[in-house]
C-alpha cells in the first residue's frame, strides 16, 4: 500500500488536539531517534513512517511516563519544536481512556476529579454500615456480620460488572489499535515486561527520572511494584478465599497459616507502603511532564488504593473484637468503591497498559 | 549581592569559558585532580551543552567489542579515514595521538555517567566505528554537569565570556558578562571550549560571502566566536581555514538555529533537484546519500539565493525516511511548481528533459544501482527513473553549517600558543582547536572524540599547573 503520507504534521503547528499533539511530536522523534534505547515507543516509532490515530493510541498506551526522553531531548521549550514526549503521550493516554471507557460519563468524572472518588467511596461505606445493621449475620468470624450469602450478592455484580465494562474498552483498544490475533509468546513477553516494569528501567536498569529530573532513580519503580504485587497479592488472597470456601468446604475465618492470610498480609502491607510511597514520589515529581488535569483523580485512586490494603489489615487485627462490625463495613466498603471505579479510574490503566504490551511484543 | 558576584569574589584555580561536552571533560578531570573549577557557560541553562547536545554518538578506536561496539576499529583503519576525509589536512601527531586516547575515552565516559546503546535504527554501518549516546548529545551532557557538580565544579549560565585578560604569557583573569552584568573572575589557569564562530552570521557573511546569510545553523546560537576572536585579536597562533564551514543539506524550512538532527532531508538520490531557476546543477545518484549529504551543503550553497528543490513522484515517496517537514505536494508538476515558487515552465521543461533521458533498467533504492540517464548535463548516474506518477512531492534544500575550520593552534597537552611560543596557562579544546586535526571535511562522530580527548588533557594539564 502506498505511504499515506498525508498523514503528516507541520512540526512547527502546536495542536490542542491530543492525538494531533502527540503526531507531531511523535514525528519529531521518529526524524531524530536519539531516546531509542530509552524504553518500547521509540523502536515502536521506528517501525513507522506515518502515524494513524490507532498508532498514536498504541503508543501513548505503551509509554510509562518514565521522562527520560524529556530530560535527554535537545527540543523542549524554549526550542520552537517545544518536545514534552511523556506530557504529549500521557494526554493522549488519559484522552484514550475516557474515550474508549464504556460508559465515557463516569471516566471522564473519576479520572479527573478527586471529590467524586471520594464521594463514591462514602456511598459504598454508607451503604455497607447500613446493609451490616439491616441484614442478619449467619457463621462465623466477620460473617457473624454480614452473611456470606449476603457478601456474593453484593460483590459479584459489583466485581463482574466492571469486568465487562473493562472486556468492552479492551475490545475497542484492540480495534482501534488494529491488533490482530494474540500469541502465546506475546503474552508471556507481555507478562515479562510488565513483571519487571521494563520499561522504567531506563532501558539499562539504571531507573526512570520521575521525582529527581536528570537524575535517575528505582525509586517509582520500586513504589510500582510495591503496589502491583501488593494488589495482586491481596487479589490471590481473596481468590483462595472462595477456593477454600467452594472446594474445600472451608469457610472463613481463616488462621494465620492459611493461604488467605499469608497471602493477604504481604500483599496489604506492600499496597499500604507502595502507595504511600508513591504519594510521595507524586509530590516531588514535575506535574508539568504528565496529564494535565488529572493528577486529582490520579491521587485519590492511590489513596482508594492504599485505604484497600490498610483497612484491610485493621479489620484483620481487630478480628473478634467488638470492633470487627465497623471495621468490616469500612473495609467492604473501600473495596466496593475500588471495584466500582476499576473501569473508570487509573486502575484501567493496568489493563490497558498491559494490552499494550502485549500489542507491541507481537509487533517485534 | 548574587551567586554570580560571590563567585566572582573568589580567585580560582581553573577558569573554563564554554559549557560543552570539551568544557565538561576537562572540567571533571580538573576536579578529580583537585583543583577549584568555575564553568562559564554563555548559553542559558535550558540551552547548556552548546553542539554537543545535539550530537549522537563518538568514534572509538577500539580491539574488541567495547560498550557498544562490535568486531575491532584500528589506528590504521580510523588513521586511513581520517586521511580520506581531510585529504590530508591534518596534524598527524595530534591525531594519532587524538585515535589512540579514543579507546580508553568510552570507559572514561561510562564511569563518569555517560550511558550508550546500540547503533539507532538506520545507522547500522555504523555500530562498529561509533558509539552512540543513550538519549543522545543532552544525556551526555546532563550527565556531565552532575559528574561535575558532584564533584564541586561549580557553573554559571547566561555567562558570556568577553575577554581573557593577559600579562605576557600567562592569563590573569576572564571577564564575562552574566546576564547583564559585566564580572572579572580571577584565575590560575584558563581553558577555552566555547565551540567555533558559527553562530555569528556576521562573520560568516565576512568569511564565506554575503550568500553565507542564507545558511541555517544546526547547532547551537551561541558559538558566536567571541573568545575565539579576542584571542586571535591578542596574537594566538590559529589554525583552520578562516573561510570555511562544514556545511550538508537539510530541510530548508528547519529553524535558523538549532534544528539539529531532525531537519535532515534524505530524499536527494531518489529525486531530481533543481535551483530557483528549475534548472538542474549536479548529479543527485552520484553516490549514498550518506556520503553525498555533506558535498549538497556546498552544491546548494553555490545557487542562487542558496536553495534547491528536490521532486520526486509517487513511486519513491516511500524510499526513505520522511522529512520531519511534510512535502509540498500536488496532483501536477505546474501546480508543484506553483507551490513552491519556481517557474513552472523551466520546471516542467527540465522533468521533462529528464524523464526522456531516463533508460529502462532494474531499479535497487538499497544499491548504486547502476541505473543512469543518457545524454543529460549533468547526468544521474544511479536510481534514475522517471517522475510521472503523480501526486508529485517537493522539499526545500538549504545549507545548514555544522561548525566553522577556525581555531587555536594546540600542541599534545592541548595548550594554546601566542605570538612568542605556547602560554603559560591557557588550554583549549573541542570545536574552537579542532582545526588542527580536522582541516577539512568531517568524519561522524569525530567532534566528540576530539573534545574528550582533548577536554580530558586540557583538564589534566591544568590541574597539574595549579597544583
Ligand atoms: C546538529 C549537529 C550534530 C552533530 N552530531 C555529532 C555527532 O553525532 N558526533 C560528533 O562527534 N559530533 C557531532 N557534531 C559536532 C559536535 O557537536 C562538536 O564537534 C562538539 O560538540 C564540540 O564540542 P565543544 O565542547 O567543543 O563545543 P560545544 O558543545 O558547541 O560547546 C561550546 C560551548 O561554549 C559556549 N560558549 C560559546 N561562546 C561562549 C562565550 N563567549 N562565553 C561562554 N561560553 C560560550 C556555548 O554556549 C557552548 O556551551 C554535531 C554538530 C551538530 C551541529
Ligand atoms: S524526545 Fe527529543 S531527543 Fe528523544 S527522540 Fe524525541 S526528539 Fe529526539
Ligand atoms: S516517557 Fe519514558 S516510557 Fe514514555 S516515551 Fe519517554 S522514554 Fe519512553
Amino acid at each position: 500500500m502506498l505511504l499515506d503520507i498525508s498523514l503528516q504534521t507541520d512540526p512547527g503547528t502546536i495542536s490542542d488536539d491530543p492525538v494531533m499533539e502527540a503526531r507531531r511530536q511523535i514525528e519529531i522523534c521518529n526524524a531524530c531517534r536519539y531516546c531509542e534505547g530509552f524504553c518500547s515507543v521509540f523502536p515502536a516509532i521506528t517501525r513507522d513512517k506515518v502515524f494513524a490515530d490507532g498508532d498514536i493510541t498504541q503508543l501513548a498506551n505503551l509509554c510509562h511516563n518514565c521522562r527520560g526522553c524529556y530530560y535527554a531531548c535537545q527540543y523542549t521549550a524554549p526550542h520552537e519544536f517545544d518536545l514534552n514526549l511523556p506530557r504529549a503521550l500521557a494526554t493522549a493516554r488519559v484522552e484514550s481512556w475516557e474515550r474508549l471507557a464504556w460508559p465515557q460519563a463516569p471516566a471522564r468524572l473519576f479520572q479527573r476529579h478527586a471529590t467524586p472518588v471520594a464521594l463514591m467511596l462514602v456511598v459504598s461505606l454508607a451503604l455497607l454500615f447500613w446493609l451490616i445493621s439491616a441484614l442478619p449475620g449467619g457463621g462465623d468470624g466477620f460473617y457473624a456480620w454480614l452473611s456470606h450469602g449476603a457478601m456474593v450478592a453484593i460483590f459479584t455484580p459489583a466485581f463482574l460488572l466492571p469486568l465487562v465494562s473493562i472486556g468492552v474498552s479492551l475490545r475497542r483498544y484492540w480495534v482501534e489499535t488494529g491488533g490482530g490475533a494474540v500469541t502465546g509468546k506475546a503474552m508471556a513477553q507481555a507478562i515479562r515486561d510488565a513483571g519487571r516494569l521494563r520499561n522504567l528501567s531506563g532501558g539499562q536498569g539504571q531507573g526512570c527520572n520521575f521525582e529527581k529530573a536528570e537524575r535517575f532513580s528505582d525509586a517509582r519503580r520500586h513504589a510500582h511494584q510495591a503496589v502491583m504485587y501488593g494488589f495482586l497479592l491481596c487479589f490471590a488472597a481473596t481468590a483462595s478465599g472462595t477456593v477454600l470456601h467452594y472446594v474445600f468446604d472451608a469457610p472463613a475465618p481463616y488462621g494465620f497459616w492459611s493461604m488467605p492470610k499469608l497471602l493477604g498480609v504481604p500483599g496489604g502491607l506492600l499496597l499500604v507502603a507502595g502507595c504511600a510511597f508513591m504519594l510521595v514520589l507524586r509530590r516531588k515529581a514535575d506535574p508539568a511532564l504528565g496529564a494535565p488535569g488529572r493528577s486529582g483523580g490520579e491521587s485519590a485512586f492511590i489513596w482508594l488504593l492504599g485505604l484497600t490494603g490498610l483497612t484491610g489489615l485493621i479489620l484483620y487485627a481487630l478480628r473478634g473484637s467488638d470492633a470487627t462490625g465497623i471495621a468490616l463495613a469500612i473495609h467492604l466498603g473501600t473495596v466496593l468503591a475500588l471495584f466500582l471505579l476499576l473501569p473508570f479510574s487509573k486502575m484501567a490503566h493496568g489493563f490497558y497498559r498491559f494490552a499494550a504490551l502485549v500489542r507491541d511484543a507481537g509487533d517485534r | 549581592m548574587n551567586d554570580a558576584q560571590a563567585l566572582a569574589k573568589e580567585s580560582w584555580d581553573i577558569v573554563i569559558a564554554g559549557g560543552g561536552n570539551a568544557a565538561l571533560c576537562a572540567a571533571i578531570e580538573a576536579a578529580e585532580a583537585g583543583a577549584k573549577v568555575l564553568i562559564l557557560e554563555g548559553a542559558p541553562k535550558a540551552y547548556r551543552g552548546g553542539n554537543s547536545r545535539h550530537t549522537r554518538n563518538f568514534r572509538c578506536m577500539h580491539h574488541g567489542a567495547l560498550g557498544p561496539l562490535v568486531e575491532s576499529y584500528d589506528e590504521q583503519e580510523f588513521w586511513a579515514d581520517l586521511l580520506r576525509v581531510t585529504k590530508g589536512e591534518t596534524d598527524e601527531d595530534l591525531a594519532r595521538h587524538t585515535i589512540r586516547t579514543s579507546a580508553e575515552c568510552l570507559p572514561w565516559m561510562q564511569a563518569h555517567g555517560v550511558r550508550f546503546q546500540p547503533s539507532l535504527a538506520g545507522t547500522l554501518s555504523l555500530d562498529r566505528t561509533n558509539a552512540f549516546f543513550l538519549g543522545g548529545g543532552k544525556a551526555l551532557v546532563n550527565a556531565y554537569y552532575l559528574t561535575a557538580e558532584d564533584l564541586g565544579v561549580r557553573v554559571l549560565y547566561d555567562a558570556q565570556v568577553t575577554h581573557v585578560a593577559m600579562e605576557g604569557r600567562r592569563a590573569t583573569h576572564v571577564e564575562a558578562t552574566i546576564g547583564d552584568t559585566p564580572l572579572r573572575f580571577a584565575t590560575r589557569a584558563v581553558i577555552l571550549a566555547s565551540g567555533g564562530f558559527q553562530s555569528d552570521i556576521d562573520w560568516l557573511a565576512r568569511a564565506w560571502g554575503p550568500s553565507a546569510r542564507n545558511f541555517l545553523i544546526r547547532g547551537t546560537p551561541y558559538n558566536r566566536g567571541v573568545v575565539l576572536k579576542d584571542m586571535l585579536d591578542q596574537g594566538a597562533q590559529s589554525v583552520g581555514d578562516p573561510t570555511q564551514c562544514h556545511a550538508v543539506a537539510i530541510d530548508g524550512r528547519a529553524p535558523k538555529f538549532d534544528g539539529g538532527i531532525a531537519t535532515r532531508l534524505d530524499c536527494v538520490p531518489f529525486s531530481v533537484v533543481v535551483n530557483r531557476d528549475g534548472e538542474r546543477f549536479y548529479d543527485e545518484g552520484e553516490d549514498t546519500w550518506p556520503k553525498r549529504y555533506a558535498i549538497w551543503g556546498r552544491l546548494v550553497a553555490a545557487q542562487p539565493d542558496q536553495v534547491g528543490f528536490s521532486i520526486i513522484d509517487s513511486r519513491s515517496i516511500d524510499l526513505f525516511m520522511p522529512s520531519v517537514y511534510p512535502p509540498i505536494t500536488a496532483d501536477t508538476l505546474e501546480e508543484l511548481a506553483e507551490r513552491m515558487e519556481l517557474p513552472a515552465d523551466r520546471l516542467i521543461a527540465t522533468i521533462e528533459a529528464f524523464n526522456a533521458a531516463c533508460r529502462p533498467g532494474e531499479f535497487h533504492p538499497q544499491d548504486l544501482d547502476g541505473l543512469a540517464t543518457e545524454g543529460l548535463e549533468p547526468p544521474k548516474t544511479n536510481w534514475a527513473r522517471p517522475i510521472t506518477e503523480p501526486p508529485f512531492y517537493g522539499y526545500i534544500l538549504r545549507p545548514g553549517v555544522t561548525f566553522t575550520y577556525l581555531g587555536l593552534k594546540v600542541d599534545r597537552t592541548a595548550r594554546a600558543a601566542g605570538p612568542d611560543g605556547p602560554y603559560d596557562n591557557i588550554w583549549s579544546a573541542g570545536e574552537m582547536m579542532a582545526g588542527s586535526i580536522l582541516g577539512q571535511g568531517y568524519l561522524a562522530g569525530f567532534g566528540m572524540t576530539i573534545g574528550t580527548v582533548f577536554g580530558r588533557i586540557a583538564g589534566q594539564e591544568a590541574a597539574a599547573h595549579v597544583a
